[in-house]
């Protein structure tokens, strides 16, 4: 089993990015930037079913300028046998074009399973595996939070709309995890420094994905900072809580 | 053209949240039609028909709407929409994962979470755990979205029903199998459109100790939510989780317990109309946003809160 894992390079999750002063969209310079938390988790699972002797191959992809290598180093180090940066040119590298470009590289290399995080923590879209599996045809799993091989195929608990559901899937197929599936590795400083010497293939996304036809389909037109809450105020004792809390018409039984 | 609405039902009556993506599709400017999805959901549609505003209901009423696959949904939707500019459904799991699966190949945009229509096809909703809230132009000639119901207007009123049709059938993506659900048989209201809800972070401490929030919940009327770390730790299943993985709550009175509020968390309950936070540690980040904050023990307070405040009946 070939397991494809694609990874996003985002702003970490301890940083708290600002809107630029016109409004036009985030500022991203100079934040510390990470492989997107649930995509660490993706490799993780990746790396631990070619451990147990389940996957043959674990290729990471990333999709972005020379600077994003840094993630897929990352997972590299974590244990992915080889590397792919799309490079997406002057395009704009997200949209149609990027999952039309993941589409033809799983074919190309012949995966057997993609895994990815449920959604980014930049934009919280988590469209990229429901959008994926539907190119390439295949099942799908959102929220994936176990994960067990089971026959031809694939067991795998997800978060529901009622609770956890177990869905039983055939491979090929695409998941997207959640961050309880396992926990992501520590790496060691031999592996990151072996990982800093691996070479990298680079792949133009216009070489999968017909890039000029293959509009964005949105675009983001403006952002804000959303209105903060009043800030935060304090009672000094319980009889001072119970007060103020039978004030509020939602708890007083009378209403 | 038209917006057409996936409506929430419990597979008796239309659900309250039907209203609020009906209030949604309105603001298109667009004829609204209604798909009513389920097994034995005829009254449901006869109901749909009456409401105000809906000008065409469609009918999915087949043993295997019941629990579908998000590949099977995807498929009717695909079916569907090509009638359609615009398709409206309530932000939740099944609908997360069958929307852009749809959208990828009706290449159509997709937009999840959407909390503002803006006139021209523009819409707003939050990215960055909520920090941001982005204004989103769409471009493709059709867009799928989903909502939260309750955010927007509901529509009400009733009117002569309007035509019930069927919606032409499609063959179920039978590659997947539902192998075991879990169903939450709860007495207490929808952690989601709970007036009141009461949360639990790590501070608890262990499981055994969930059951003072429980109380606490049940004796207000309210619904029982947990933090990540709770949940991580097996105090609460997952499925009550709030926060930016899990779910998004916005009742009058927010009662977090032992939460410290981390942004993500915090990115759950923004809506929250009061929060209330007692945490035993001063500096938690719950205090910078709690409107009612005490630093004490939730050992002490959740008894003694069970006690002094009030019953209340649960609602919704």
């Amino acid at each position: 089993m070939h397991v494809l894992g694609f990874v996003k390079r985002v702003v970490d999750h301890n940083v708290k990015v600002r809107v630029r002063a016109d409004g036009s969209g985030v500022d991203t310079t100079g934040l510390k930037m990470s492989m997107n938390p649930f995509d660490e988790v993706a490799v993780e699972q990746a790396v631990r079913l070619r451990q147990a002797g389940l996957a043959t191959q674990v290729t990471a992809v990333a999709c972005g300028p020379a600077v994003t290598q840094d993630v897929l180093r990352t997972a590299l180090a974590m244990g992915a046998d080889q590397a792919v940066l799309l490079d997406p040119g002057s395009a704009s590298g997200e949209g149609p074009a990027l999952i039309e470009a993941l589409a033809a590289l799983v074919r190309r290399e012949g995966a057997d399973l993609v895994l990815c995080g449920k959604q980014a923590i930049d934009d919280d879209l988590g469209d990229t595996v429901p959008m994926l599996a539907a190119l390439l045809d295949w099942p799908q799993a959102l929220s994936v939070n176990r994960l067990e091989r089971s026959g031809d195929g694939l067991t795998v608990d997800c978060d529901g709309d009622q609770g956890l559901e177990q869905w039983q899937l055939p491979l090929p197929a695409v998941l997207g995890v959640d961050l309880r599936l396992c926990d992501p590795r520590a790496i060691s400083l031999p592996n990151m420094m072996k990982a800093k010497q691996a070479a990298i293939t680079t792949v133009p996304l216009a070489e999968l994905a017909d890039t000029a036809a293959l509009a964005p389909r949105f675009a983001v037109t403006g952002c804000a900072t959303p209105p903060a809450r009043a800030p935060g105020q304090r009672v000094d004792s319980l009889p001072q809580l119970l007060e103020r809390l039978r004030q509020l018409p939602a708890l007083n039984a009378t209403v | 053209m038209s917006t057409l609405v996936i409506a929430e039902h419990d597979g008796t009556q239309l659900d309250v949240a039907t209203l609020g993506l009906l209030g949604a599709a309105r603001q298109l400017g667009e004829p609204v039609h209604l798909l009513v999805l389920g097994a034995g959901v005829a009254a449901v549609a006869a109901e749909a028909a009456t409401v105000d505003g809906v000008a065409q209901v469609w009918l999915a009423d087949d043993a295997a709407w019941q629990s579908p696959s998000a590949e099977s949904l995807a498929r009717l939707i695909e079916v569907l929409m090509p009638a359609h500019r615009t398709l409206i459904a309530a932000h939740r799991m099944l609908l997360r994962a069958a929307l852009p699966r749809a959208a990828a190949r009706l290449q159509a945009a997709y937009l999840s979470d959407v909390v503002g229509i803006e006139p021209g096809r523009r819409f707003v909703r939050p990215v960055y755990a909520g920090s941001v809230m982005a204004q989103v132009q769409v471009q493709a000639e059709r867009c799928l979205l989903t909502l939260r119901p309750a955010g927007f207007a509901p529509m009400a009123g009733t009117q002569a029903a309007c035509p019930v049709s069927a919606a032409p059938a499609v063959a179920a993506d039978t590659r997947s199998r539902l192998a075991h659900r879990e169903t939450l048989s709860s007495s207490r209201p929808d952690l989601t459109r709970a007036r009141v809800v009461v949360a639990a972070g790590r501070g608890v401490g262990a499981r055994e100790h969930m059951a003072l929030v429980e109380q606490l919940a049940d004796h207000l009327g309210g619904a029982v939510g947990a933090s990540r770390a709770a949940v991580d730790a097996g105090f609460a299943p997952n499925a009550i989780q709030v926060g930016q993985t899990g779910k998004s709550v916005a009742p009058d009175v927010y009662l977090a317990f032992g939460i410290s509020g981390a942004i993500q968390h915090l990115a759950g309950i923004k809506d929250a109309g009061v929060i209330v936070a007692v945490n035993k540690d001063p500096d938690a980040p719950i205090f910078s946003v709690a409107d009612v904050g005490l630093v004490g023990d939730l050992f002490e307070v959740l008894p003694a809160l069970s006690a002094g405040l009030p019953a209340v009946a649960a609602t919704a």
